[in-house]
């Protein structure tokens, strides 16, 4: 992908969650949807003030987990009844209860690694580039104490001169315009 | 002056015990998100490592080398170096593998199982108790593998197409164990690195060195703490901790299994189960307690690890610790109970056999002594006190799975087939080896990676509190 030249989105600071949720909260009621908060830690109201309500994590991690059950009993069946059938004290070669248990750890396995690896993937990580990172208050505050709202230029409602006036009027510490 | 010490010293005691509860709190009051976070990278970020570090990390590396040779000989030799015979096939590596998966469960607990009760007091110890859990189980992880025999062919384990058209046997409980160690093992360091990635964050941006901010930045996978991905990652978590709590209690129940499907008295009960799993928290928070009181003594982390996260600590131990009582009294009376001749001996001989000494250092350790003192809560917040206890748990928890192997193993069904069983220098060194392992380990990690969670530790800092008037103006 070629890069990307312009704006991003304009960046504005607050010191503390309250102030970041309200403004937020407005700017999706004033119809802005091309917009995301950075927080330092999870700050849920600020997800609901955008608007973000749900995720697919839990789906993912359903599905992966019933793959790992479903393969490893099936595994568990096919090498103790057709590929390698023993006598183990004249048991049944299908002897069910005793394959429970590796069944009941792969669907552990499969599904943790499927909400792990699945989180990722939807957020779109691992990104070590992004123009956020541009910004110049943006990696001091964001992973410590500060708290962000960005506008992006995508919206079609973006106009750098206005969306800026409308950023002032929430009292932001800062607002500043992130590059490509 | 004495009398004004003591004055300052009651000062500071008032302020950090919450008067709204009369409970310790759980962070020293005064904490910032930039205070916290500037306290917690700066052990990882600074350019002098205290010189305590380096001489800890000696010891570890000293003793870990010392593992390194015991393995080698081992490998040249055989398992015939270790005092592992007949009658008493099973000896220290068993021991020890059970006492180091143990140790891990209480990782696990703290940050699985407490993150879904809510228990927002652990955020503080949880990191390194995760660190701790995966410590522990590459020492435990270690000794199944060279107790094989043939360690180079332990892949042959693993149900793969070989070329010899064998495969593993699935109604076996040693195969149980393969998965439900490895499991544990991959899900711990999952559970472990998602939980970093947020401070990674916060390390890329605190780090002035270019090596640190790059190695920090891979670690970080980008993250920019957008809270859509908050979102994601919360869920996340939670899932991962809800799968981690079955998880912790299917491992030790299946290491239980591995006893409790012999029919060999002191071993088929099944009591094992749920009596193997408290013994491991048991153990673990002991653990838990013998690294956070050095550590917070260490690099100064009294206002984040406080008097409550010991006294919280005490009490889980002191509910765990009664299981295990009970557990050991179900034994005893199961032996009379079964009116079977081979329980009651064994029972007998375990108590006041050759080996009775043994089973007295265990009822010492982890019944009269910290069952009895543990209710004290002045006892509880005592730090000195807790260390004791912490080191005398961790022994006697050592103990109760030597007793478990070896006294139900040494004299069976037949006198004529009785023995004995005594550890080789090699079974020490390989023991002391796996705890310098494990302290090498440790010790990168507590100067590599930040070891309290900073976003969890944010959560709980006045700062993130949101207004009741923010709240309302949602409607939500």
């Amino acid at each position: 992908m070629p890069p990307r030249e312009g704006t991003y989105g304009l960046l504005a600071e607050f010191d503390t969650p309250g102030d970041l949720i309200r403004a937020a909260r407005q700017a999706r009621l004033d119809g802005w949807r091309r917009l995301d908060c950075y927080t330092p830690y999870p700050v849920e109201e600020a997800a609901e003030a955008i608007g973000f309500h749900r995720n697919k994590v839990p789906l993912v991690t359903l599905v992966g987990g019933l793959i790992g059950l479903v393969a490893m009993f099936a595994l568990e069946t096919w090498v103790s009844v057709w590929a390698f059938p023993l006598n183990i004290g004249g048991r049944p070669t299908y002897s069910w209860p005793a394959f429970l248990v590796p069944a009941y750890e792969w669907t552990i396995l499969f599904a943790g690694l499927s909400a792990a690896f699945g989180m990722l993937a939807l957020n779109g990580l691992p990104a070590l580039y992004h123009p956020l990172f541009n910004a110049p208050n943006f990696r001091n505050g964001a992973t410590t104490d500060k708290f962000f709202l960005c506008l992006e230029a995508l919206d079609p409602k973006f106009d750098l001169s206005k969306t800026k006036a409308y950023l002032e009027n929430f009292k932001p510490v800062s607002v500043v315009e992130v590059e490509y | 002056m004495a009398t004004g010490g003591l004055k300052e010293d009651e000062a500071t005691r008032d302020r950090r015990i919450d008067a709204a509860t009369g409970e310790y709190r759980v962070i020293a009051p005064g904490q910032t998100f930039r205070s916290v976070t500037e306290k917690i990278t700066r052990i990882v970020l600074t350019p002098d490592t205290p010189l305590g570090w380096f001489a800890l990390f000696g010891v570890g590396g000293a003793l870990a080398t010392m593992l390194m040779v015991a393995l080698t000989w081992l490998f040249l030799i055989g398992t015939g170096i270790w005092g592992i015979t007949q009658p008493a096939a099973w000896g220290f590596a068993i021991i020890n593998f059970v006492w180091w998966i143990g140790i891990g469960h209480a990782g696990t607990l703290i940050s699985a199982i407490l993150l879904l009760f809510k228990q927002s007091w652990r955020n503080s110890i949880n990191r390194f108790a995760e660190a701790m859990t995966i410590f522990a189980v590459v020492c435990a992880g270690l000794f199944p593998l060279i107790h094989l025999g043939r360690p180079w062919l332990g892949y042959w384990l693993l149900p793969y197409p070989s070329t010899m058209d064998v495969w593993p046997q699935f109604r076996s409980p040693l195969m149980w164990d393969v998965f439900a160690v490895s499991t544990y093992a991959i899900i711990s360091v999952v559970f472990w690195y998602i939980g970093m990635v947020p401070d990674f964050g916060t390390m890329r941006d605190r780090a002035e060195s270019k090596i640190a901010q790059y190695f920090y930045g891979l670690c970080s996978l980008g993250w920019r703490g957008s809270v859509r991905h908050w979102m994601r990652y919360e869920t996340a978590s939670l899932l991962l901790a809800g799968l981690a709590t079955p998880l912790v209690l299917s491992v030790h129940t299946v290491i239980s299994f591995d006893f409790a499907v012999a029919v060999l008295p002191g071993w088929h009960t099944t009591i094992f189960p749920p009596y193997f799993v408290a013994g491991a928290i048991y153990s673990g928070f002991a653990m838990v307690l013998t690294l956070a009181i050095p550590l917070r003594k260490f690099y100064h982390l009294e206002a984040l690890v406080t008097e409550r996260h010991i006294d919280n600590m005490g009490k889980v131990m002191l509910a765990t610790g009664f299981i295990v009582a009970y557990g050991y009294g179900m034994e005893i009376f199961m032996a009379w109970y079964s009116a079977s001749h081979w329980e009651a001996f064994m029972m007998w001989n375990r108590m006041f056999g050759p080996m009775g000494w043994a089973y007295l250092v265990l009822v010492t350790c982890n019944l009269a002594i910290p069952l009895t003192t543990l209710w004290s809560r002045k006892l509880r917040t005592s730090i000195g006190y807790m260390f004791f206890i912490s080191i005398v748990v961790n022994t006697g928890m050592w103990f109760e799975r030597f007793v478990i192997v070896v006294t139900s193993l040494y004299r069976d069904f037949l006198p004529s087939s009785w023995g004995t069983y005594r550890a080789t220098k090699w079974d020490y060194m390989t023991y002391v080896g796996t705890l310098g392992l494990f302290m090498f380990l440790f010790l990168l990690f507590v100067r590599f990676l930040p070891m309290i969670p900073m976003s969890e530790i944010r959560t709980m800092l006045p700062g993130a509190k949101i207004t009741a008037k923010t709240r309302a103006e949602a409607g939500d």
